[in-house]
């Protein structure tokens, strides 16, 4: 009778987080009337979200892009076919890698520090303390971040990809000397704009979102001690990498059959 | 210079190089940059068998790209596959006796259209039909050919 217990106080748990979060959306969606009159605030999370990302997610770009050369030449080059090396290594990245890593990168570098930073705004009473000054604090302190995350991540991933492929395109060319018109031409007669690259940039806008919204949930939920913040940052990586990983099964499952 | 304004620097940097970044995967990566935005006109090839032939395969001439596939379909009535290629109107005097012909770009690349000018007088016009064609090389067919030929020879 006790794990029976056990099993449906979990299933409560879990529904009400999942009720919490979607009553927290649709309040942080309500606030975006109010982001437009104050555009600063989705300025500044643009740095902290966005900006401060662009490092890790092009160092991470160019050595996905040298790996991806460097493998994808090792196979091709034992059917003959190095020459639609470009191919390989853009299509990769397009339709998987850049959306993927990027929000799994995303989530270790923007979503725990969204998560931490709100975490601790609640566990020392800030934002009740916006709301004693009448100031609502999921729409001024909230949206801005989410709107934020939304935006940069399509970028980042973009960004991603192409560093990945002039990655792909210094090993290929530059070190095993495939023919440098042969790679750009191969890659753009076969990577369908609206197919691959289109279908890509709409997988981001997806991660973007459940990053962004799972990181701000758990920072806004957690438990308002030293203890509850580090959790809800744990509970943000692996929520949103899990999340990034299962959707992706589904979006592509959708996309491109 | 102030932190607001330095931080919005920042921030133009990061949306103009993401925007960048989608147009450079646009133009380069993508197939956006090379397709030909301008007018083209239609033309019909009936083949027996368009073997792997796909829309958006490339018509060729004298190796040189002069349109795409744009619609496959078949006919019920000839039992025929009916290939609709958009030829570009810069290329408007292609004979209308013109050969069409399935070929393979290597040996096992993909397939796309070839044409051979004819010698008439009139050409290629939107709704035309190439009369003369040739089906796709199916590798199975011409194995099967082959080992047929080879039995022949054993039995005689």
């Amino acid at each position: 009778m006790d794990w029976l217990a056990a099993l449906g106080r979990g299933g409560l748990a879990v529904s009400a987080r999942l009720g919490r979060a979607n009553l927290l959306m649709l309040a942080m969606l309500g606030g975006l009337a109010e982001l437009v009159r104050r555009p600063r605030l989705l300025l500044e999370q643009l740095m902290s979200v966005g900006v401060l990302t662009v490092l890790i997610i092009a160092v991470s770009g160019v050595f996905v892009g040298m790996v991806l050369g460097l493998q994808g030449y090792y196979i091709l080059s034992r059917f003959g076919a190095e020459a639609t090396l470009g191919v390989m290594v853009a299509a990769s990245l397009v339709r998987e890698l850049g959306p993927v890593v990027t929000a799994l990168l995303f989530a270790g570098r923007a979503g725990s520090a969204l998560a931490a930073e709100i975490g601790l705004m609640k566990a020392t009473e800030q934002l009740s303390g916006l709301e004693m000054m009448a100031v609502n604090p999921q729409h001024r302190v909230l949206t801005p971040r989410l709107v934020a995350g939304i935006l940069s991540m399509p970028l980042l991933a973009a960004l991603f990809s192409m560093l990945g492929v002039y990655g792909g395109w210094f090993v290929g060319v530059g070190l095993l000397g495939v023919d440098d018109g042969t790679y750009w031409a191969q890659m753009q007669s076969q990577i369908d704009w609206y197919e691959d690259v289109g279908n890509g940039v709409i997988k981001s806008v997806v991660f973007g979102v459940v990053c962004t919204w799972i990181a701000i949930f758990q920072g806004y939920d957690c438990v308002p001690t030293s203890e509850g913040v580090s959790r809800a940052t744990t509970r943000t990586v692996v929520h949103s990498s899990l999340a990034v990983l299962g959707l992706d099964f589904v979006l592509t499952a959708l996309m491109f059959n | 210079m102030s932190k607001t304004r330095q931080i919005e620097i920042w921030v133009g940097a990061f949306i103009a190089a993401g925007f960048l970044a989608l147009f450079f995967l646009a133009m380069q990566v993508s197939n956006l940059g090379t397709v030909n935005s301008g007018d083209s006109y239609t033309v019909l090839a009936r083949f027996d068998n368009i073997g792997g032939l796909k829309v958006k395969s490339p018509v060729t001439l004298a190796g040189v790209e002069v349109g795409r596939v744009l619609d496959i379909y078949y006919d019920a009535e000839d039992f025929r596959a009916v290939a609709v290629l958009g030829i570009y109107s810069q290329y408007d005097t292609i004979p209308d006796d013109t050969f069409a012909k399935i070929l393979t770009a290597g040996l096992l690349g993909e397939q796309y259209v070839g044409l051979d000018p004819g010698g008439s007088e009139q050409v290629l016009k939107e709704g035309s039909e190439i009369a003369v064609t040739q089906s796709a090389l199916v590798l199975e067919e011409v194995i099967g050919q082959f080992i047929y030929g080879k039995a022949q020879e054993g039995a005689n």
